[in-house]
């Protein structure tokens, strides 16, 4: 035997007893994990504290009352109303439009340059910052198209909405689509099926779950996005619903939770530090409900072709 | 049998193959209506940089260029200093990505490289929770907590309100980005390159520093920079936690309060700065919001090419 094939296996038996540097380096990489949870749970906790006793104390009031200036009678009303009409304009403009793209872009669109631009543009408008969006609200949904829209009304808040989740409606769902093996589309051209038959009947259910989640998460991003509408318009402080009917209030002044966490945060009277708390569980509540539904169904129909 | 033999036998399957023209003509709509589906988001596009340059023209025509360069942002009193936003924007920017570019990848590392199949699995939604939460809500927590908590018992006498707050709380929006960004270069990373370090008898730690990160630059290079886009965007974050809300003076002291590009468009938009009609400070928004666009834009194409990159790699 040489002297090299023998001093291999003592090589390979590492010497100097646990390996102290790789230790402290798996150490470092689960604090660094361990982190991010910690903040979440923290910040969780901390909103509880400080929002639970409000709950306690008023109970459903907070939930059925309007802003006002006094913190005792101030309550989120406005807010909740506002968000779920958000999400209503969203599901009912964005939603449909976006898988329509998507479907158009997977499944019709010829590979030339117009589907190149189609595609690049929806990659940019998915890196916008959503404060410019906001801008875009302003500019055309309130003041260019505000003899339709009412200016600072709700159906332009929505409209500035629908736009903003637009792309990552259409990229989510683009991305379920693709994934839909191809043949299953082959065996249905082959029984003699048109685009449109294998589109629907073929791809979309199979592709559903994954557009369902798609669609859910970018829903609960739009129901949490304060600064679009802060500059297209959704009212800071109280505003006087009245006796409007729901007609009347698609164009006329509104409020979305987000906007009045904002508006609370930056009070200067103690209590409305609480109240903002106790507004954020509100909204958390509604967000993480809907993150929490889509990632459940992505892991229960998650499969791989 | 010739090709085509059973059809010349039943002229029906022919008729039944080609379809009737209704068949075709609704075939053509729809077609026509995803294509104008698709169409809708370049008018979006448009309209956005339409409404963009619209209004940063007007500002530059209406205002005197020196004001771009006074003593701090104070729109209502016609002082546009630029370098104080820009600055801000910098400075929380810079804080952000010191918290968020060590903790996004070292949480990559452990992901890609030491978790189990389970850990992954319980882990990544968290991080996705984490992404998920409004950015107002980390704006309250990082006045109501960090700042308190973290920041005041480092410096002692600093205003609830202050640079470092907002920057940490953006720092915690950007993590979730980072991580998942790079995560998915080092999973690109071939397996044969790891099994080739460990066959020459490197350890887990050799393996993940010298073959699995510099296999995977391109792709950590993109999430930096996307995490810097994401950044520079953030906005109520800081119009929450940073203060100034009718202006603020140029610093770059992270214990001061100050303005962002963002916070000082949503500060526009609100409370005593609430401006509307044809005044410059209005048209300011649309200055502002353009220079936004441009650097995002630019911040993003670049992260694309380096995305691009770790794909054709492997």
């Amino acid at each position: 035997m040489t002297t090299a094939s023998r001093a291999l296996p003592r090589s390979l038996h590492r010497t100097g007893g646990a390996d102290w540097r790789g230790l402290l380096f798996h150490g470092l990489l689960l604090v660094s994990l361990v982190f991010s949870l910690l903040i979440l749970f923290t910040l969780i906790t901390d909103v509880l504290m400080r929002g639970l006793p409000v709950f306690q104390e008023r109970g459903a009031d907070f939930l059925t009352r309007p802003t006002s200036s006094s913190p005792a009678r101030s309550g989120v009303a406005q807010g909740i109303f506002g968000t779920l009409m958000m999400a209503i304009f969203v599901s009912v403009v964005a939603f449909p439009l976006g898988i329509m793209t998507a479907i158009y872009l997977e499944e019709y669109a010829p590979d030339n340059r117009l589907t190149r631009l189609i595609n690049v543009n929806i990659r940019n408008l998915a890196g916008v910052p959503s404060v410019v969006y906001g801008l875009l609200g302003l500019s055309i949904f309130v003041l260019a198209l505000g003899p339709l829209t009412g200016g600072k009304s709700m159906i332009a808040g929505g409209l500035t909405l629908s736009a903003l989740v637009l792309p990552i409606v259409i990229i989510t769902s683009a991305e379920a689509i693709r994934a839909v093996p191809h043949s299953l589309r082959e065996a249905g051209y082959g029984v003699g099926a048109s685009r449109w038959e294998v589109t629907r009947l073929l791809v979309l259910p199979n592709a559903a779950p994954g557009i369902l989640t798609g669609t859910v998460l970018s829903l609960s991003r739009a129901l949490g996005e304060t600064a679009p509408l802060l500059l297209a318009g959704a009212v800071l402080g109280g505003f006087s619903t009245g006796s409007r009917g729901l007609r009347e209030q698609l164009f006329s002044d509104y409020t979305v939770l987000p906007v009045t966490i904002f508006d609370w945060s930056r009070r200067a009277q103690a209590e409305f530090r609480d109240l903002t708390a106790a507004a954020i569980i509100v909204l958390l509540v509604i967000t993480l409900f809907a993150n929490a539904v889509a990632i459940i169904l992505r892991n229960r129909y998650e499969r791989s072709w | 049998m010739q090709p085509g033999a059973s059809l010349r036998r039943d002229p029906s399957l022919a008729t039944a193959l080609r379809g009737t023209a209704a068949r075709h003509r609704r075939e053509r709509v729809i077609g026509a209506v995803l294509l104008g589906a698709a169409l809708l988001t370049v008018v979006v596009s448009a309209l956005i940089i339409l409404s963009l340059f619209g209004g940063a023209v007007d500002f530059i025509r209406q205002i005197d260029l020196g004001t771009l360069f006074a003593d701090g942002w104070y729109p209502r009193r016609g002082e546009f200093d630029l370098k104080t936003l820009v600055a801000g924007s910098l400075l929380v920017t810079g804080i952000a990505l010191l918290l968020a570019v060590p903790v996004g990848l070292l949480s990559a590392i452990y992901l890609s490289e030491y978790a189990s199949r389970r850990v992954r699995r319980i882990v990544k939604p968290i991080l996705e929770v984490l992404a998920g939460i409004p950015s107002v809500v980390l704006g309250f927590f990082a006045l109501t907590f960090i700042s308190p908590v973290f920041v005041q018992r480092l410096n002692p006498g600093t205003s609830d309100f202050n640079l470092l707050a907002a920057g940490l709380g953006v720092g915690i929006l950007t993590i979730p980005l980072i991580a998942s960004v790079s995560e998915d270069s080092m999973r690109a990373v071939p397996a044969a390159l790891r099994e080739a370090s460990y066959g020459l008898g490197a350890r887990r730690l050799t393996t993940s520093v010298k073959i699995v990160v510099p296999a995977a630059t391109s792709g950590i290079v993109a999430a930096v920079i996307l995490g810097i886009s994401r950044a520079i965007g953030e906005t109520m974050v800081v119009a929450v936690a940073a203060g100034g809300s009718g202006g603020a003076q140029f610093t770059v002291d992270p214990f001061h309060q100050g303005q962002t590009i963002t916070a000082a468009m949503a500060s526009l938009a609100t409370g005593t700065d609430r401006v509307a009609g044809a005044t410059s400070a209005f048209q300011s928004l649309f200055f502002l919001g353009l220079m936004l666009f441009i650097m995002t834009f630019v911040l993003n194409q670049l992260g694309d090419i380096f995305v691009r990159r770790t794909r054709q790699q492997y």
